[in-house]
């Protein structure tokens, strides 16, 4: 087992424990607590990424979830003011259902991972995610979906600046 | 066991469960909508080791774009959510009943 393997595992184990953390911290029922285990959880993230090559995806990741995304987040919780939570009595209803669900789920996907074997007879991996060859297809052949995504932030920034608008009409 | 796809899909899945189960149970809408990027984060997890695996750089395209477009959709939901809080107080779906019968 060289080292990427055992990076692979750290990084692997840090992200779902900081993804349990982020929906149910069993010490504070603050969002900040849970928006800062977001953060760590997508740090842990693009460390994956880095393993898989993907490097201008981890500088992404980073910079736009963990950086502008995030930094928003905490924003508006700070914005809101949001006391630390009384203990509101989580539903056993809903707690049950959502264990039921999501463990079905979970079934679902590994079994059939487990069952499909996708990786099975793949040739090794020589593919680099690096920023010439993305920048290259992005503005080749991804030309038009990048134009529309510019749009696509330009109409969300306008959307926002409305919704934020004092008297919402 | 040389690390490969099984691996990363597997933690992929767990990832998305994880945001499943936050959305369903916790009643914080913050929280909620962090839940929502935990499962777009796993499904990102997802396309780079298929792109990266199957020697495909058009997953790795996907995922900036999906990258931007959750930017965009947290900027206009977290304005939504204050604006429902400047009207409401709250920010807790329980108390959001207007629309229950």
């Amino acid at each position: 087992m060289g080292l990427p393997d055992i990076l692979f595992y750290v990084f692997a184990f840090l992200t779902l424990l900081c993804g349990v953390l982020v929906i149910a911290n069993p010490f504070s029922r603050n969002p900040v607590t849970s928006a800062m285990f977001l953060v760590l959880t997508i740090i842990s993230m693009a460390g994956l990424f880095v393993l898989l090559h993907a490097f201008f995806l981890a500088a992404v990741q980073i910079l736009v979830y963990a950086g502008a995304v995030m930094v928003l987040f905490l924003f508006v919780i700070m914005l809101l003011d949001l006391k630390e939570e009384e203990r509101r009595k989580i539903k056993k209803f809903s707690l049950i259902g959502g264990l039921v669900s999501v463990g079905a789920v979970v079934t679902i996907f590994v079994k059939s991972i487990l069952a499909a074997q996708p990786g099975a007879n793949l040739s090794t991996p020589t593919l680099e995610g690096e920023t010439a060859a993305l920048g290259k297809l992005l503005f080749t052949q991804y030309l038009l979906p990048f134009e529309v995504v510019s749009v696509l932030l330009l109409v969300a920034m306008m959307g926002v600046i409305l919704l934020s608008k004092k008297d919402l009409k | 066991m040389n690390v490969g796809l099984e691996h990363y899909l597997v933690v992929s899945a767990l990832l998305f469960a994880l945001g499943l189960l936050g959305v369903i149970t916790r009643r914080n809408l913050l929280v909620m909508y962090m839940s929502l990027e935990l499962m777009l984060n796993a499904a990102n997890l997802a396309l780079v080791s298929f792109s990266r695996f199957n020697n495909n750089l058009n997953g790795q395209i996907l995922v900036f774009f999906i990258i931007t477009v959750a930017a965009a959709e947290v900027s206009v939901g977290l304005a939504l959510i204050v604006a429902l809080y400047r009207k409401r107080q709250t920010a807790h779906v329980e108390d959001l009943t207007t629309m229950k019968l």
